[in-house]
């Protein structure tokens, strides 16, 4: 192990770099990341001061979206760097992210995180199912949307959504939100 | 060999236009018989589930070379209990029972198992008749009486980036005593929603049933289809297939691999596997268009890969192979990690033979089957490689079949992207009716699905997952455990919600 730490000193971090604030338009998919990722933490800042907490619900998706939003605590993805960061409870979140067509099965679990989560908060509906066009719209045991349920602030699209589409995301709740701060 | 079983069904014609394994239809004797001999061990389970007027049940005869089906026509609403001799069917037959109404007489477990009283319907794919909605958490546990004795609910939110499902212990100090799983949160009416369907709509949806194994299920239904209508797909198809697969196989076991370790404390491990992780969904998503390859695999074959995918899944492959053995020396070589998960979370290879668990917790415990092999399809049927088995039924045998079938998999990688056939990835579909079951192997191990299919639309189909039978393990692994080490039995499962909900 001690080999392995020490080689891990002097290589390069895998994370993608951020790029200097006059940067041109980032040609590549690592470098809109890089730049996503400094506006999001600009944003972030200036509304919660130094981070935002995230809490996911898993309302009845297929966990393809869990994955990908999994993946944004990678090393590549690294989205703690910006001070977004997962809770284990709701009583701690800004933020919850909800995936699935809500089940009716997972309606009332659903209902009783987002009562738990203290203001102000914020819900992003992550993936088509959660966006109400996915393919298990039309089902008896599906509610539908996360709309349906409770209030949505911001709808990621996708099936499931890519990291950096989540990071897109959450950067135009940033936007949203310190509009509504901000009278 | 189970004489008794074989001698059943050995001289019944089966049902025709029922590929590539027979299906018989037989009476009442015949099944109690049928599931007492399950119970003495004399095969496995594959499935159970209900039909328009049916009950079937696939098995494999002890000894036998390939699985069959038997059907029992229902002339009243109840039948009788394979749950009763065979305890892996009863969360099956409740299944069954919530779903289309169907009782099974005598059963040792008449609580209901995915009717949670939400849907306003009872038997949706039966009687379909209107029924009052319950309160969701209404649910009588088993009981655990004892001095000193206390419960702890968990869930169905749960505290990290998982799948929702209730978890109800019994524990004395720290020490589980019972663990009781209450699952069918995420269930979506997938069986509704298949049948009708036209094909290519049911595919999406089968792609979906879990959303880790969309490339294994996409190719248990494809399979299943083509098998119906008697379509061979492409050369190049199959060998495409078999790639995706493995890469879906390796994407996982190393989330897996990293996840266990994580949940053990040491985020080295979890840090560098993550990576790993991350190189083969980028060069999938290079080669295939899509980051899991969902809905790539069609039946009548795949959607082509992109120019260059060969050359840049091989590049991968270097990238990662080194790197990942040196910490696979890291994990054999940490004796505090190997403190959590050595002698953690056993599974006998009684239970895991009783169930015919499939994947990890199978060939941790000494279960020595894989579909590819056993019941092998294209292209495994003229691929070699290895089974890796190992008996001490622990999380870190479960760690070591993840980690010799990451090897296993490279090595097909490998073979087959330097010999990718040319030529057309798909055929066309032709209007037909038919019946059609498939295993294929998913990470976490085999996925059944049957399809009947009538005018060239789906009219009924089953998935069953690999987690049916590894979820009630869960419960005896981890007996007389820590609750702190729950976890780390959890995750080195790794069983699918959604998979199992349906």
């Amino acid at each position: 192990m001690r080999t392995l730490l020490l080689r891990s000193l002097f290589l390069r971090p895998v994370t993608v770099p951020a790029p200097r604030p006059d940067a041109p338009t980032p040609p590549s998919e690592d470098a809109i990341l890089a730049e996503l990722g400094r506006v999001l933490e600009v944003k972030a800042r200036r509304l919660f001061g130094r981070s935002i907490t995230i809490r996911e619900v898993d309302a009845g998706s297929c966990n393809g979206c869990e994955l990908e939003i999994h993946a944004l605590n990678n090393a590549v993805y690294d989205v703690e760097r910006f001070g977004i960061k997962f809770a284990a409870s709701p009583r701690h979140a800004d933020v919850l992210l909800v995936t699935g067509p809500v089940t009716h099965n997972m309606r009332t679990a659903l209902e009783r995180t987002y009562a738990a989560t203290p203001d102000p908060k914020w819900v992003v509906a992550v993936g088509d199912c959660a966006a109400g066009c996915g393919v298990f719209a039309e089902s008896y045991a599906t509610v539908g949307s996360v709309e349906k349920v409770i209030p949505v602030d911001l709808v990621i699209k996708g099936c499931p959504p890519k990291p950096i589409d989540l990071l897109k995301g959450l950067l135009t709740l940033m936007e949203q939100a310190t509009a509504k701060a901000s009278p | 060999m189970s004489e008794r079983l074989a001698a059943l069904i050995a001289d019944r014609t089966p049902v025709s236009g029922h590929r590539p394994w027979p299906r018989y239809e037989i009476d009442d004797a015949a099944w109690v018989t049928i599931a007492q001999e399950l119970g003495k061990g004399g095969g496995d389970l594959l499935s159970l589930w209900g039909d328009q007027d049916q009950v079937h049940l696939a098995m494999r005869v002890a000894g036998a070379a390939e699985p069959c089906v038997v059907s029992l026509r229902m002339t009243t609403s109840d039948f009788p209990s394979v749950g009763r001799f065979h305890a892996p069917a009863i969360r099956l037959e409740r299944a069954a029972r919530d779903l289309y109404g169907f009782t099974p007489f005598s059963a040792p477990d008449r609580r209901p198992w995915l009717d949670h009283g939400a849907w306003g319907l009872r038997a949706p794919l039966g009687a379909r008749s209107p029924s009052m909605r319950r309160d969701p958490a209404a649910y009588d546990f088993l009981p655990a009486l004892g001095e000193g004795l206390h419960q702890i609910p968990v869930g169905p939110v749960h505290a990290g980036i998982i799948e929702p499902g209730h978890f109800r212990f019994s524990v004395n100090g720290e020490i589980v005593a019972r663990l009781e799983e209450r699952l069918g949160y995420v269930h979506k009416g997938i069986d509704a929603l298949l049948a009708g369907a036209e094909i290519e709509r049911a595919a999406k949806v089968a792609a979906r049933i879990s959303g880790d194994s969309t490339v294994a299920y996409s190719f248990a239904f494809a399979r299943a289809v083509e098998a119906a209508l008697q379509i061979d797909p492409p050369p190049r198809a199959k060998i495409l297939r078999g790639v995706m697969a493995e890469l879906e196989r390796i994407a996982n076991h190393l989330g897996d691999i990293g996840a266990i370790c994580n949940d053990a404390s040491l985020s080295l491990i979890h840090a560098h596997c993550g990576i790993f992780r991350e190189r083969v969904l980028a060069a999938a998503d290079r080669a295939f268009g899509h980051r899991l390859m969902m809905d790539r695999i069609v039946p009548g074959g795949v959607e082509d890969a992109g120019p260059g995918a060969a050359r840049g899944l091989q590049v991968m492959l270097d990238e990662i192979e080194k790197p990942f053995a040196e910490i696979v020396r890291l994990y054999d070589d940490t004796p505090s990690l190997q403190d959590r998960t050595c002698g953690t979370g056993i599974v006998g290879k009684d239970l895991v033979g009783q169930w015919a668990a499939g994947g990890h917790v199978g060939r941790a415990a000494g279960r020595d089957f894989d579909c590819r092999r056993d019941f092998a399809y294209a292209p495994y049927d003229d691929a070699v490689f290895k089974v890796p088995v190992f008996t001490a039924g622990d999380v870190d045998a479960r760690v070591w079949v993840r980690i010799r079938e990451v090897e296993q998999s490279i090595a097909l990688l490998r073979h087959w992207l330097g010999n990718l056939p040319s030529g057309p990835a798909r055929v066309e579909l032709r209007d037909g009716s038919g019946e059609g079951i498939a295993m294929t192997e998913a990470f976490r191990g085999d996925v059944l699905v049957s399809v009947r299919i009538e005018g060239g639309r789906i009219a009924r189909a089953h998935a069953r997952d690999a987690s049916w039978f590894q979820w009630p393990l869960l419960e005896a692994a981890i007996e007389n455990n820590i609750v702190a080490d729950f976890p780390l039995c959890n995750k080195s499962f790794n069983c699918s919600y959604s998979g199992h909900d349906l």
